[in-house]
């Protein structure tokens, strides 16, 4: 503090002269969201706590289903292994959407974004900045987690011989599609957030749109529930997931994961709207 | 594009010569930096914070914004930094609209709330993130940090920051892109002595390069002390375009007034009242004359046999004379509307 004093008595009340040309783009904001992010200590915790989660969760359930193996020939068969050594991602999701919510709702908590806003006057670009940067850092992060708890999950439920390999059809499309679930969760916190602008809401409306229209679409009577179930979000995305999808209850994976990707888009193009215009 | 006077023309033997810049910058095919708002008006669901605004705001000049808390100064700059959008109206800020330009910060420079930052981001990516949206480089953000005295402090957490370091991290954002116009709103509320000096020095440097300075403040003492034009704003309407010298000067004329008390208050009021001279009562019994300097009101007591207790001269304030404007601007305003109309308009 007391050198800080020292300094400002001595500076000369004048800022250089800045002649080099200026201009606004996309690649320009997108690399000062990367700035943003990785100076957000908020972010890389949230990151680290998905990769924890994904990695550690998946961990314990193998160990847990290596304890209590499937018993008989129809709970053998409906068995998955994979999914039992990925089942982090379902604790990880809320990290990913609630960093991809806070991403935004921070700086208008702050009032950052107005800054963010006067040099971007479009805005847009700040949003799609945002989104372009939460998708990679979030698979940047979680693909090299699922893999690993793929691994430590398989080594593990080798020892009842309950493995499976990457190799066998769908495998690595499920231990990707982990990732990309993830990623696509964080894009929807964002959308949510730049929507309702508060972080409570965004995280309330995140909340809701994963869990509670999946408990919803449960009371539905008979198949019902499983019809209109394999539609909403959540179950749509985990699709991808899952090696073997059961048709009766979920979309085909990639269907699915376009399903998802649909929500995610439907909302930050809403948010959009709601950002190009009025006030900010 | 270059927003500074640096064409030959511009300088005679060595001194700036302010006629010779417009037609300098006309041949350059450049626009004037300036601030030129039209009938602007901004309401939030039925409260009106901007009502019909119309002034101009020049460049090479410090022009001050004044007007109490809740007039609309911020809502005013918001527009001007196209955040808000006019309900109706039009802000041109370099002859185009704030948000249609393509290198923002080389246009416009603003700052709002210099608390506005994430407070576990430091300083210096603060800024970066700010410079790479229109590609300026480490190189200037360096600079900037340096020119205002952040150098020892850049790579804390800005929600650290005293208020006084966070006015200067604010006002380092405004300046990054060297914009031909700045927007500051109270850059001096917190500040210690040293650093309304410096903005002072800063926002005049600024000026002197040509660029339009446009200063925000609720303390008309403040703006007396910086700006050289004034815009006066109160309940969100014009009250005054005028130069600060021109508003003093107005002022002046009844500023003096000579407070008395002494044994006999109501005899000396009768006594002192004339065409001339006005007496109030002040809220402790003391009477306030206007139109008489204090020699004559104790000669008169004296005269009377009076005995004065107490005699004193006020000078008005600038403050005091802002006052009395803004309190005049809402009496003009609320004479033709009925009581109950004017207390819903108040309410913000």
């Amino acid at each position: 503090m007391t050198t800080w004093t020292h300094d400002q008595a001595r500076v000369p009340a004048t800022v250089p002269a800045y002649s080099q040309p200026q201009r606004v783009t996309q690649a320009r904001v997108l690399r000062s969201e990367w700035t943003k992010l990785r100076t957000q200590p908020s972010a890389g915790w949230a990151l680290l706590s998905a990769a924890v989660l994904i990695i550690g969760f998946g961990i314990l359930y193998s160990l847990l289903r290596e304890a209590r193996p499937p018993h008989g020939a129809t709970a053998a068969g409906a068995f998955d292994p994979a999914a039992v050594s990925l089942s982090g991602v379902q604790l990880a999701q809320i990290a990913a959407g609630v960093l991809g919510v806070l991403l935004i709702t921070s700086e208008y908590a702050s009032g950052l974004i107005r800054a963010s806003f006067a040099a971007v006057p479009r805005r847009l670009p700040v949003l799609w900045g945002k989104a372009a940067v939460l998708a990679a850092a979030t698979v940047a992060v979680c693909l090299p987690a699922a893999v690993a708890a793929f691994l430590a999950g398989q080594s593990i439920l080798g020892r009842q011989h309950l493995a499976v390999s990457l190799s066998q059809p769908g495998v690595a499309r499920a231990v990707l599609g982990s990732a990309l679930y993830l990623a696509v969760a964080g894009l929807l916190g964002l959308g949510l957030g730049a929507l309702l602008r508060s972080t409570a809401g965004g995280i309330s409306a995140l909340f809701g749109l994963l869990f509670a229209v999946q408990i919803a679409a449960g009371f539905l009577p008979g198949n019902w529930s499983g019809e209109v179930g394999k539609f909403l979000p959540a179950t749509a995305g985990q699709a991808v997931t899952t090696v073997h999808p059961d048709p009766a209850v979920s979309l085909a994976p990639w269907t699915g994961f376009g399903m998802f990707c649909l929500y995610a888009a439907a909302v930050l193009g809403l948010a959009a709207m709601r950002m190009r215009r009025g006030d900010a | 594009m270059s927003h500074h006077i640096d064409t030959p023309t511009a300088i005679e033997d060595g001194h700036l010569n302010p006629d010779a810049l417009p037609t300098a910058r006309a041949a350059a095919g450049t626009v004037d930096p300036m601030i030129e708002i039209r009938a602007l008006t901004k309401r939030y669901g039925a409260t009106t914070a901007v009502s019909d605004l119309t002034f101009t705001v020049q460049p090479g000049t410090v022009t001050g914004f004044l007007g109490p808390n809740g007039a609309g100064k911020s809502t005013t700059m918001r527009m001007i930094l196209g955040l808000d959008e006019p309900t109706s109206g039009s802000v041109l800020v370099n002859g185009r609209p704030p948000r249609a330009h393509a290198a923002p910060l080389r246009e416009i420079g603003g700052m709002l709330d210099p608390r506005a930052v994430h407070p576990s981001r430091s300083a210096y990516h603060h800024l970066l993130a700010l410079a790479q949206t229109s590609g300026i480089p480490r190189s200037r953000v360096d600079e900037v940090i340096d020119a205002v005295g952040l150098h020892a402090v850049a790579g804390r957490r800005a929600g650290k920051f005293s208020l006084g370091m966070s006015q200067r991290l604010g006002i380092a954002a405004a300046l990054l892109g060297d914009p031909a116009t700045v927007v500051l709103d109270e850059p001096v509320n917190g500040l210690d002595v040293e650093g309304i000096r410096w903005i002072r020095a800063l926002l005049h440097d600024l000026a002197a390069q040509g660029k339009t300075v446009f200063v925000s403040s609720h303390l008309m003492s403040e703006i007396a002390q910086t700006a050289t034009h004034l815009i006066v704003i109160g309940q969100g309407r014009l009250i005054a375009d005028t130069s600060v010298a021109e508003f003093i000067a107005s002022a002046a004329p009844t500023a003096a007034r000579v407070r008395v008390r002494s044994s006999h208050q109501d005899a000396l009021a009768r006594l002192l009242r004339s065409p001339e001279v006005t007496v109030e009562a002040a809220d402790d019994g003391a009477l306030l004359v206007s139109g008489l300097p204090a020699g004559h009101v104790g000669a008169a007591a004296g005269a009377a046999g009076i005995t004065v207790l107490e005699l004193a001269t006020e000078q008005a304030s600038l403050e005091d004379a802002f006052v009395d404007l803004t309190h005049d601007a809402v009496e003009f305003r609320a004479t033709p509307r009925p009581p109950a109309g004017l207390s819903l308009e108040e309410t913000k």
